[in-house]
């Protein structure tokens, strides 16, 4: 199939961006989004122009570095990472728009790369379990109730991809803040610092520069990962409870 | 030689009798000395005590490097960093959290015996050297096995969800090749979540200041000043800035080199450059040539194919494995394919094991099914995985709640509904089980390298069992070197160096010039293409079969590549900016040595264990066939120099504990 693509040029954070076109002949529907962007560098290299430069390791959808704005949407139409999109979900001769995520937090670095060190800033400041190594006792001597251990996985799950920012109007990261929260929330090892922990987190996303949440649900929308939105209601209520108790 | 290891005598250990003496020189035997001369339940106990003390006030004064944040650099960096020492961690990606640890899906295992239902440490210590067909070295094992307990304890503590039951204890299942249920997993995505873990430990160490983070940062060289390494020269990714980092002791964790091969499950940035900056400078290379293949991957689909997915081992539980009997029906729907015509050629084979044998050997099955022509898909390389009659017999929505998650992942992949149509799988590399080489105490044999995770050989020999790759990682970076780093730097701080010593001025401007030498080629081939081509010579004659013809040839093949790559390359952009392609062509340019040094050692290795089939090397019914008197030994490889043959030295592998015996799976 043919495709026309519309891809966001920025040579570095300082210099003025625009999207440039670019032509695609020989793009099969069994290649992932990703393998199309392989294939155009390929093309590009050839020609003598600098091929785009974007982010991905993995191509499992695991690791959280893709994530584009593909036609205006976090990772494209389907629900699912970048890299796990696959060309058989465009039609032939179609013109995708692909852009880098928007947000004032996630300064373009270049082209479609944006840095998202804000969200290892967030994690210093509480997303963790005090626990020095060997210190630990045995696994067995904290039974935690299965609903409680399902909904811990199912918030742990995040995989830092900053789509929800992406959504956002707001450009809040309350959804990745929310996911932490309620993991550690939901585990007895998470409790002692669980005040601390919210209050920490919460000035830190201030700090970066996210939105505040409005509670418009883009977020949940676009989460390849599904975590639920209401993680951000468990989030409002801990920072309530937090404040109140310190 | 260092004070590392052992002086022995020429001939004291058996020779290494291959088909590559054309290839390399033979070097002095060498040996671990690491380990306590204590029975071996007792070596780890007494290291530990024999090792000695740094006083907490002296801890911060002195500096260590450590590349790779993955589940063994990650766990390092936190620990080294909660006792007080000054820990710089670095790693390629935009994240710590994005190792490529994070891909692990199956499991970690560990002798806890939750189950009472026979395992030990010793139990764990056994069925881990069999799986690797007594090609590791017993001492190192034993300890894995004896410190998997507490990784669980710590993960735990740390918050990491492992699946539970109704009593709120922690859950278990079973994994290839062994009869106790030992593996703990946090539904498909285990690795992510001790690796959230670890990244949780060491942003926390972050906070408290005790460890620098260099994100977006590649390490180009290693820095050895009279023998000891101390530091490194990394490359800020986004900036260019070429920056010198100094230390007391430098940790390598960066993960395998299965990437080689170009197609492969790993990460797309997974490269050998660490490594083999270091193995330049002089630590050895060992069993290079050790690759695990996995069955169970989705089959290639095209030239244009980056990578490939895995499909977790536990679809062999309920799986049926065939092709046709006859090759002309490999084009056909397979559900026109009449039951008496298809071909369940594991459970023909291997009546007892069936299609649960185990990966190495499921793997060249494939392999033959496919050679002789009965491969299936577009591109002939493939075998049906049928659910069939799995879903008569439980009934598809049973099938569903066991594999759904990896039944939709298929179908996203591929666009074929595996419910309706058998999936199709192939082998594909998967994990290295070489690596540079290391004593008991993951110390290389250059002074001041300690070497931690996959980037070692240590523990795995020739094969490597499902769910121990997470427990080595863990078990290095929280247990093993916080204790055996703290020795080697109560010696220290070592003097101080100056950013303009000349051994450091050297590995700068070597860097230097070889970033400028790469954007002044100006030639006419991409990187990747040259990746691709040094990915098929590899898959064909070093992958799954081998064979003294085909090796020489790849031998061949690649040094005209690589002396083709140096002339013809493109790299396009600049030094100073964000430029993926010339990060690309570093790393292919390490792989295209490697991959040399990988075939010579499979050359010299002519006999089959583990996931290293020789051709030449098979019993009457086309099994592997090991020659234990001959390569019962570590190939440790010493570089010599650009278009010098490399050194052979070797370490002999002796079994106290544990018998050597064949595998069967007949
Ligand atoms: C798809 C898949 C599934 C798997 N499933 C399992 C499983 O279920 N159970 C199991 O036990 N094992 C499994 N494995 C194997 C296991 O995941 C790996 O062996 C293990 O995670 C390796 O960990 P590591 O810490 O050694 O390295 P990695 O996690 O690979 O980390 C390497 C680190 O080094 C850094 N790095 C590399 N080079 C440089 C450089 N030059 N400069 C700076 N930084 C550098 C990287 O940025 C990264 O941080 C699986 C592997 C794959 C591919
Ligand atoms: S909450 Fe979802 S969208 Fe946001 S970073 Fe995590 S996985 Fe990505
Ligand atoms: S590349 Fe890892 S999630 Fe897409």
């Amino acid at each position: 199939m043919k495709v026309n693509l519309k891809i966001w040029r920025q040579a570095s954070r300082e210099a003025q961006g625009g999207l440039k076109d670019y032509h695609l002949d020989d793009v099969t529907e069994d290649m992932s989004f990703l393998e199309m962007l392989d294939v155009l560098n390929e093309q590009l290299i050839e020609q003598d122009e600098e091929p785009v430069e974007f982010e991905h390791d993995c191509r499992e959808g695991i690791c959280g570095s893709c994530g584009l704005m593909i036609n205006g949407l976090p990772h494209g139409p389907e629900r699912t990472t970048t890299c796990q999109l696959h060309m058989r979900t465009f039609k032939d001769g179609e013109t995708i728009t692909i852009e880098p995520w928007r947000a004032a937090a996630f300064p373009v670095v270049k082209d479609l790369v944006v840095d998202r060190s804000a969200f290892d800033a967030m994690i210093q400041a509480g997303g963790y379990v005090s626990v020095n190594t060997g210190a630990a006792p045995d696994a067995h001597a904290m039974p935690v109730r299965k609903e409680h251990a399902d909904r811990a996985f199912d918030t742990a799950t995040c995989i830092g991809c900053g789509a929800c920012v992406a959504a956002c109007p707001n450009a809040s990261a309350s959804l990745f803040l929310g996911a932490k929260i309620t993991h550690l929330g939901e585990l007895p090892q998470g409790q002692a610092e669980r005040h601390e922990r919210v209050i920490g987190m919460v000035a830190a996303h201030d700090e970066a520069g996210f939105g505040g949440c409005t509670n418009i649900g883009e977020c949940a929308s676009a989460c390849p990962k599904e975590i639920p939105l209401d993680v951000i209601s468990q989030l409002n209520k801990d920072l309530r409870t937090a404040l109140r108790h310190v | 030689m260092t004070q590392n290891t052992q002086n022995l005598s020429p001939g004291e250990t058996s020779p290494g009798t291959g088909d590559a003496a054309d290839y390399f020189r033979h070097g002095h035997p060498i040996a671990d000395t690491k380990a306590p001369d204590v029975p071996i339940e007792r070596q780890w106990t007494q290291r530990k005590f024999d090792a000695q003390l740094v006083a907490p006030a002296n801890r911060r004064k002195l500096d260590v490097i450590i590349v790779g944040t993955g589940l063994a650099g990650g766990a390092a960096a936190a620990t080294l960093g909660e006792a007080g020492f000054n820990v710089k961690s670095f790693c390629y990606q935009d994240s710590p959290r994005r190792a490529h640890s994070i891909a692990a899906q199956g499991g970690i295992n560990a002798a806890k015996n939750y189950k009472e239902d026979g395992d030990s440490v010793y139990r764990l210590f056994y069925d881990t050297v069999k799986g690797g067909d007594y090609r590791s070295r017993e001492s190192n094992v034993y300890r894995l096995a004896e410190v998997s307990a507490n990784i669980i304890d710590q993960c735990v503590a740390q918050g990491v969800p492992f699946a539970r039951e109704y009593g709120g204890l922690l859950d278990n299942r079973s994994f290839g090749g062994v009869q106790v249920q030992r593996t703990f997993y946090a539904r498909g995505q285990t690795g992510q979540q001790l690796l959230i873990g670890a990244y949780q430990a060491l942003e926390r160490q972050v906070a408290a200041g005790t460890v620098e983070t260099f994100t977006k940062h590649e390490m180009l060289e290693l820095i050895t000043v009279e023998g000891k390494a101390r530091g490194i020269i990394a490359r800020d990714l986004v900036t260019g800035e070429i920056e010198t980092h100094l230390a007391d002791v430098v940790v390598l964790a960066s993960g395998g080199y299965g990437n080689v091969f170009y197609l492969s499950t790993n990460a797309m940035g997974c490269n050998v450059t660490a490594s083999w900056r270091a193995h330049r400078k002089g630590a050895y290379m060992a069993n290079p040539c050790y690759t695990q293949i996995h069955p169970t991957c989705i089959p290639v689909s095209g030239s244009y194919q980056s990578k490939l997915t895995l499909m977790s081992e536990s679809l062999r539980n309920d799986g049926r494995i065939w092709v046709p009997k006859n090759a002309e029906d490999a084009d056909k729907d397979p559900r026109d394919i009449p039951e008496d015509e298809r071909d369940y050629y594991l459970e023909r084979i291997y009546p007892s094991f069936g299609n649960l044998v185990p990966r190495d050997i499921a793997s060249r099955a494939a392999k033959y099914q496919c050679d002789a022509g009965k491969g299936v898909g577009k591109t002939g390389l493939g075998v049906y995985l049928d659910f069939a009659s799995a879903i008569e017999r439980l009934g598809r929505e049973a099938v569903e709640a066991k594999y759904g998650n990896l039944f939709d992942m298929y179908e996203r992949i591929t666009g074929e509904n595996p419910y309706e149509v058998p999936m199709r799988i192939y082998p594909a590399v998967h994990y290295v089980m070489g690596g540079l080489w290391v004593d008991y105490d993951l110390h290389s044999n250059l002074e001041g390298l300690f070497v931690a995770g996959e980037a070692n050989f240590s523990d795995h020999g020739a094969n490597r069992l499902g769910a121990s790759a997470l427990m080595q990682g863990l078990a290095d970076g929280y247990f093993v070197l916080p204790n055996t780093i703290r020795h080697y730097l109560a010696d220290g701080p070592f003097e101080k160096l100056d950013e303009n010593h000349p051994a450091v001025v050297e590995a700068r401007e070597s860097v230097r010039a070889r970033i400028d030498k790469f954007l002044s080629i100006n030639g006419k081939r991409t990187v990747d293409s040259y990746h691709k081509e040094l990915g098929q010579i590899m898959w064909d004659y070093c992958g799954m079969e081998r064979s003294e013809e085909g090796l020489n040839k790849a031998i061949s093949a690649i040094r005209d590549l690589r002396q083709d790559f140096w002339r013809n390359v493109k790299v396009l952009g600049a030094a100073d900016t964000l430029n993926q392609s010339l990060e690309k062509a570093g790393r292919v340019a390490d792989f295209l040595e490697l991959g040399e040094l990988m075939c010579i050692d499979a050359l010299n290795r002519s006999e089959s264990c583990g996931g290293h089939f020789r051709a030449e090397s098979q019993t009457e019914e086309g099994e592997a066939l090991r020659h234990d008197d001959d390569y019962a030994y570590v190939a440790a490889w010493e570089f010599t120099g650009d278009g010098e043959q490399p050194v052979l030295h070797m370490e002999d592998l002796e079994y106290h504990n544990i018998e050597m015996k064949n595998r069967s799976y007949k």
